[in-house]
């Protein structure tokens, strides 16, 4: 690779051919603020925050998007470049609601975080001051909400949206002062073919769109005494929630969740990995079937409830490809309105189920009409990450000093198979993991799927060669999908997760996401599995149990019944 | 079209379209066209003239002007070849215009018998 | 007889301008007369693209005697049959007259419009049927591109239009033939050309005026970029508001294929070339080459950031070449007449000719075309006649809306890229509006800046958030309300957005309130520290009306048009007027019979 040398801020660096200004400030240890940069998407170019002055004809350069050239000599922070910042930063703030006090990103916002970096003060601000954005606010989506008023047109979240979902729900709209970002002839948020995965929440700077909270109905629920409060959490929040209490990225915290959600005042505290091996039975045991009957093959797994919105708008006609069983979400709050209530004896009327998740769109997964099978509500709230650590930090409780305590055994005890299915690759492996071992008696070697783009492996399992693919973030489900549509696809197994890395880098996650947090949360669960006494789903102890008890077995009736679902065409809007 | 030369096949041909519309110093033919000049024929010399004209390709100004008082003579038409007198022949018919165009205006002979008047240049 | 010979050919303009003044009904008046008189085989009527002189339309031109009527009627076209077509008799109250000599002018080479010009971009225009090949074709067409496909190399082309020393003429003024070295230097198994004709300044119309009077010099300059580049496809993009130069166009790709000037192996010579029109819905800022081909691409308009320059990563990723209407239009004139030809026209860096949509306050308006050095003094008074009402001279704006505004002490600035640039304004489209001493030019800096701002694509902050706020601050100050401090904010907005917006149009947005600043900072401050706008144009600061009791003779007409009330007799047989009531229309003035109310 050619070399380029260039001088920034005095200092010499040498850099590829490519590189950008911005990244070549990075190797010499200047991070120049920006705002619509984002390291995972294309190049913007757009908020001219990131101005750095070309030393040779005092010329301003947008670092973000300016290739490095042979003896360049730039200067970061001279005096106009720097003016010219705080400039567009001010221009910003002239058309910004400023009301940083009320706002959900209050604390995370990065436009707060240049802005008191940049010393701007409401008097700079005034000088410019004039006509402000109003247009109404989109409060209709059932797991994120937008806040036109607040949004910099960055561009982040149509282009996420577009490049690594491939859905292209959000655009531009409108010229100039007027432009907005917004959907498809302006149609609310629950109408349109977004897949609810929350990626645009994760990667917006500012508060212009967030999740749709629910932290109130669950106090409700707790304050309440005649309500039963059971509480579930998805594999991966043990290794994210950390984040919001200083500990550092991958630090796994499972102890102290337990712990928290008890302090919290939830009756009982269970994993929604305990439903994450059953699902691996279900599914397992369906995948077996088609595998033999050589029927709707490849399969295809459900329980990203991201992927399979975006399934029923785009691909309605390869959906009897997809695995019938339900999520672990909805496995679980079934049977706690049914197995659980039974168990303890608590009239599943005074049940309140609630979900601790990655994810913006098991807000939507719980509120679809097919899901119920307890003739109630089955989730009856989900939290985000981020909404649960707010809750604790809300009464106050010292996450660090917490003991670490046990879920409750009856829907708690899990496998390491139910942990992975927090991040990319870990369904597949789970359901491998049990697949092979029930027909050919042999385990299964790691499978080693990667954490980018499509990734594929293949299985000996006994005479056969099976062969899995994954695909995490939906613009790389669309290509293995393209080729199932065409017949092409000699794959058997098909693991897709709507968010890059899975849930790890969900869209209800702690922020910042970035490649390096996924990676190191990814480990946290990995290492957690490794670790596990029981890493297979089907010797888990409480699931042999519930099969005994209460479903018989893998695909029983009583498990159609409860535990497995249907799926709709929708619109391709 | 296959070549340059082609095209260039191709502009002769067209090129007499556009001729009309290029007046510089072209011999120039002037029919007189008033009421009297048309009573007595005129429309006929004129058409005489662009029958000619497209027969032999000739590249020429055909304009018209009105009464010029002559008008028991009519028709009447004049040639002016570029930096040449213009000469006014009248009691035409079909016949002498033929004769003028290929003995004055093609070969630039006056047709001496047929001039009614000559205007120095 | 054969159709091909016609003693006389009526020229009917059917551009734009003129087919909205009446020339369509005036051919159908013309058809019915010719047929009445029987002179349907003799006379041949041709529909031509725009002679420029849009304000005289509709036209019309009488070969062989090459006669220029304008302003034509109807009713006018039996006399024009009977007077002119039959007996040879010009109709003369149908001649310009020149507006400072008061002369007829029969001949179109003679009007000081025309004479003063240099046509090679619209050499064509209203001098042929813009729907016949042949008539293109029987004028030189398609020789140049004959002569590039099957005597030059693409090297030998690409020195003769760098040497020639053409410049862009939509606006950057970049060299052309570095443009097409560049994309002949990039390898690749596909390249595109592509035609900008996506001409949005106010008041600017060449490219359409090329497009509908002259269609096939832009396919023919099409062709021979595609060739010199390396390109096997070419799309001509161009606002879906330009019908008639789209129709036009269609009709003239559709004749080239049928020849085979376009398509495969081109004069024999095994070079392909397809072109398509691509129909923009109207953004202004698609004019940027890359929010052009964004669009073209499906995508919203939106300008990306460069490098990568199109030349090296264009359409859909691969080297494109994008050029202006009015640059390809050279192109056939430098390969025909070589660039020794060419570049002896201009001045030392501006080769050739520009066209000018030559508007305002101005006797002859239209499209003209002159030699780069023209003088602007030239331009406004040879050619445009002078200022109507011959009013004084104040400014003159270049460049559209993100030029600037060029005041009476450089009238002889000789045109050309740079020294356009030097004194604050730009070359632009074309685009030149000559203001005399009744225009405001704080309200002219905020009419220009008001069309970019709500024109800007709205991607980088300082163009979108910044130019409003530029807006904002100029309606207040014509407002009356401006405060000290505008003006320092005004310019440092400007030089803030010129130095970081993303492309071309917010670089330049500012350049009509920078300029002003420069030359009529006075009027600035005038609203602002006096509360007056000299010029009497901004409602809220025009000085309110006042009798002179001297001469008024008490008639009372001005009472009765007053909308506000204003006006009351005064102690004598006079009126007066109430200034606190007075909004300064101006009504009162204008009825007064004898002159006796001023304003201020």
């Amino acid at each position: 690779m050619e070399k380029v040398t260039l001088t920034i801020d005095q200092q010499k660096v040498e850099v590829e051919k490519g590189t950008t200004v911005l990244e070549a400030a990075k190797e010499v240890g200047i991070d120049v603020p920006s705002l619509c940069y984002h390291p995972d998407l294309t190049l913007h170019g757009a908020c001219r925050v990131c101005v750095v002055e070309n030393v040779e004809d005092e010329s301003l350069m947008a670092s973000c998007v300016s290739p490095v050239r042979e003896g360049m000599e730039i200067s970061t922070r001279s005096m106009k470049a720097r003016r010219a910042r705080r400039r567009n930063v001010e221009l910003l703030l002239a058309n910004h609601p400023n009301d940083c006090l009320g706002c959900d990103r209050n604390g995370t916002c990065e436009l707060q975080d240049i802005t008191h970096s940049l010393g701007i003060t409401q008097k700079d601000i005034e000088e410019i001051s004039g006509e402000v954005r109003e247009v109404p606010k989109d409060e209709t989506g059932p797991a994120l909400k937008r806040d036109p008023n607040k949004c910099i047109l960055c561009g982040r979240c149509v282009r996420v949206c577009e490049e690594v979902q491939g859905v292209s729900a959000l655009q531009f709209s409108n010229r100039g002062f007027d432009s907005i970002v917004t959907t498809a002839f302006d149609l609310p948020q629950s109408e349109i073919n977004c897949a609810n995965c929350g990626q645009c929440a994760t990667v917006c700077p500012v508060g212009a769109i967030t999740e749709v909270s629910e932290i109130q109905k669950v106090w409700n629920a707790i304050e309440d005494e005649d309500v039963h409060v059971v509480a579930q959490t998805a594999p991966s929040i043990q290794a994210t929630i950390g984040e919001e209490f200083g500990y550092k990225p991958g630090t796994v915290v499972t102890g102290e969740l337990v712990s928290a959600l008890r302090k919290l005042g939830f009756d009982s505290v269970f994993s929604t990995e305990f439903t994450a091996d059953l699902t691996i039975l279900e599914e397992g045991t369906e995948f077996l079937e088609r595998l033999i009957e050589n029927k709707n093959l490849p399969h295809i797994t459900s329980c990203c409830p991201g992927w399979v919105k975006y399934a029923e708008h785009n691909y309605s006609d390869l959906l009897n490809h997809l695995s019938t069983a339900k999520s672990p979400q909805q496995m679980f709050s079934a049977l706690s309105k049914t197995y659980y209530a039974e168990s303890t004896n608590i009239d599943p009327k005074d049940i309140y189920t609630v979900s601790i998740m990655p994810c913006t769109a098991k807000k939507f997964e719980k509120d679809r009409e097919e899901i119920n099978a307890s003739n109630l509500k089955d989730t009856d709230a989900v939290l985000t990450t981020r909404e649960l650590a707010r809750m604790i930090k809300e009464v106050g409780i010292q996450f660090e000093n917490l003991n670490k305590e046990e879920y409750d055994e009856l829907m708690g005890k899990h496998t390491g198979a139910g942990t992975i299915f927090g991040t990319t690759g870990g369904v597949a492996e789970a359901a491998v993991r049990t697949v092979k071992e029930k027909l050919t008696g042999e385990e299964l070697e790691r499978l080693n799927l990667g954490f980018k783009g499509i990734n594929e492996a293949e299985v000996e399992i006994g005479d056969r060669t099976i062969k899995v693919a994954i695909a995490n973030g939906l613009r790389n489900a669309e290509s293995l999908l393209d080729e199932v549509r065409a017949g092409e696809s000699d794959y058997h197994f098909i693991e897709v997760m709507a968010c890059p890395h899975g849930c790890v880098g969900g869209g209800g996650q702690p922020l910042p996401i970035n490649e390096k947090h996924k990676e190191l949360r990814s480990e946290g669960l990995t290492n957690t599995d490794e670790n596990s006494v029981v890493r297979k789903s089907h010797e888990n102890p409480m699931i042999k149990k519930l099969y005994e008890e209460f479903l018989d077995e893998p695909n029983s009736e009583r498990a159609h019944e409860l535990l497995h679902t249907t799926f709709k065409c929708r619109q391709k809007n | 079209m296959k070549s340059l030369e082609d095209l260039r096949e191709m502009r002769k041909e067209v090129e007499k379209e556009m001729q009309t519309r290029k007046n510089t110093n072209k011999p120039k033919v002037i029919i007189g066209m008033g009421t009297c000049g048309i009573a007595a024929g005129a429309r006929e010399i004129l058409q005489a003239v662009m029958e000619e004209m497209d027969k032999r390709d000739l590249d020429i100004e055909v304009t018209q002007t009105g009464c010029i008082g002559m008008c028991e003579k009519e028709p009447l038409m004049d040639v002016k070849l570029p930096g040449k007198d213009r000469i006014t022949y009248g009691n035409l018919d079909k016949e002498d215009v033929k004769r003028i165009i290929v003995n004055h205006v093609i070969n630039g002979n006056v047709v001496d018998e047929l001039v009614i008047a000559r205007l120095e240049e | 007889m054969k159709d091909t010979i016609y003693r006389s050919h009526v020229l009917i303009c059917t551009g734009t301008g003129c087919v909205s003044s009446g020339a369509k009904n005036i051919k159908h008046e013309l058809q019915d007369e010719l047929a009445d008189n029987d002179l349907k085989n003799e006379i041949k009527i041709v529909e031509t693209g725009c002679h420029g002189f849009c304000e005289k339309g509709p036209i019309m031109v009488v070969y062989p005697e090459g006669v220029f009527y304008c302003q034509v009627k109807e009713e006018d076209v039996s006399e024009i049959v009977e007077e002119h077509l039959l007996k040879g008799r010009i109709v003369e109250r149908l001649l310009f007259k020149e507006p400072m000599t008061e002369e007829s002018i029969p001949s179109y080479e003679d009007i000081d419009f025309y004479k003063k010009q240099h046509r090679i971009a619209l050499a064509n225009c209203g001098k042929i049927n813009p729907e016949s090949i042949n008539e293109y074709i029987a004028n030189g067409g398609y020789e140049a591109a004959g002569k590039a496909l099957t005597q030059m190399t693409p090297e030998e082309i690409i020195k003769e239009v760098k040497e020639a020393g053409l410049r862009g003429r939509g606006g950057g003024g970049f060299p052309t033939g570095l443009k097409w070295q560049f994309a002949f230097d990039n390898n690749s198994d596909k390249k595109y050309v592509i035609c900008n004709a996506d001409e949005g300044d106010p008041g600017a119309f060449m490219d359409r005026s090329v497009l509908e009077g002259d269609p096939h010099r832009i396919i023919e300059g099409m062709l021979i970029n595609a060739y010199a580049i390396g390109a096997d496809e070419g799309y001509v993009y161009v606002r879906a508001e330009y019908p008639l130069a789209i129709d036009r166009l269609q009709k003239a790709i559709d004749a080239a294929e049928d020849l085979g000037l376009l398509g495969e192996d081109i004069f024999g010579s095994g070079f392909n070339f397809n072109l398509h029109i691509k129909k923009g819905a109207g953004a202004f800022v698609c004019g940027e080459e890359t929010a052009l081909m964004a669009s073209i691409e499906g995508k919203r308009g939106m300008p990306n950031p460069r490098p990568p320059y199109p030349a090296e990563k264009g359409l859909w990723g691969k080297p494109t070449n994008i050029n202006n209407v009015e640059t390809l239009a050279n192109i056939p004139y430098i390969i025909n007449e070589g660039s020794e030809v060419f570049s002896s026209i201009g001045t030392e860096n501006s080769k050739g000719t520009k066209v000018f949509a030559l508007t305002g306050k101005i006797k002859n308006t239209g499209l003209v075309e002159v030699p780069m050095g023209t003088t602007l003094q030239e331009v406004v008074y040879d050619i445009g006649g002078g200022l109507t009402d011959d009013k004084d001279f104040k400014a003159i704006q270049t460049g559209g809306p993100s030029g600037g505004c060029i005041p009476e002490d450089y009238l002889a600035l000789p045109i050309d890229y740079d020294s356009l640039i030097e004194v604050g304004a730009m070359m632009g489209s074309g685009g030149m509006v000559v203001m005399d001493d009744s225009t405001c030019m704080v309200d002219v800096a905020r009419f220009f800046l008001s069309f970019t701002q709500s024109e800007s694509c709205g991607k980088c902050t300082p163009c979108r958030e910044g130019t409003k706020r530029m807006l904002e601050i100029l309606n207040r100050i014509c407002d009356g309300e401006g405060k000290d401090g505008d003006i320092r904010l005004l310019e440092q907005l400007g030089e803030h957005i010129k130095d970081t917006a993303l492309c071309g149009l917010g670089q330049t947005a500012p350049n009509p309130v920078l300029s002003t600043l420069q030359y009529f900072r006075n009027e600035y401050e005038a609203h602002i520290y006096d509360n007056k706008c000299p010029a009497g144009v901004c409602e809220e600061l025009a000085a309110s009306f006042t009798i002179n009791i001297d001469s008024c003779i008490g008639c009372g007409q001005c009472v009765k048009v007053c909308p506000v009330d204003a006006i009351s007799k005064g102690d004598g047989k006079y009126y007066i007027i109430d200034e606190e009531v007075c909004i300064s229309c101006g009504a009162c003035a204008k009825k007064c019979p004898v002159d006796a109310i001023f304003q201020g």
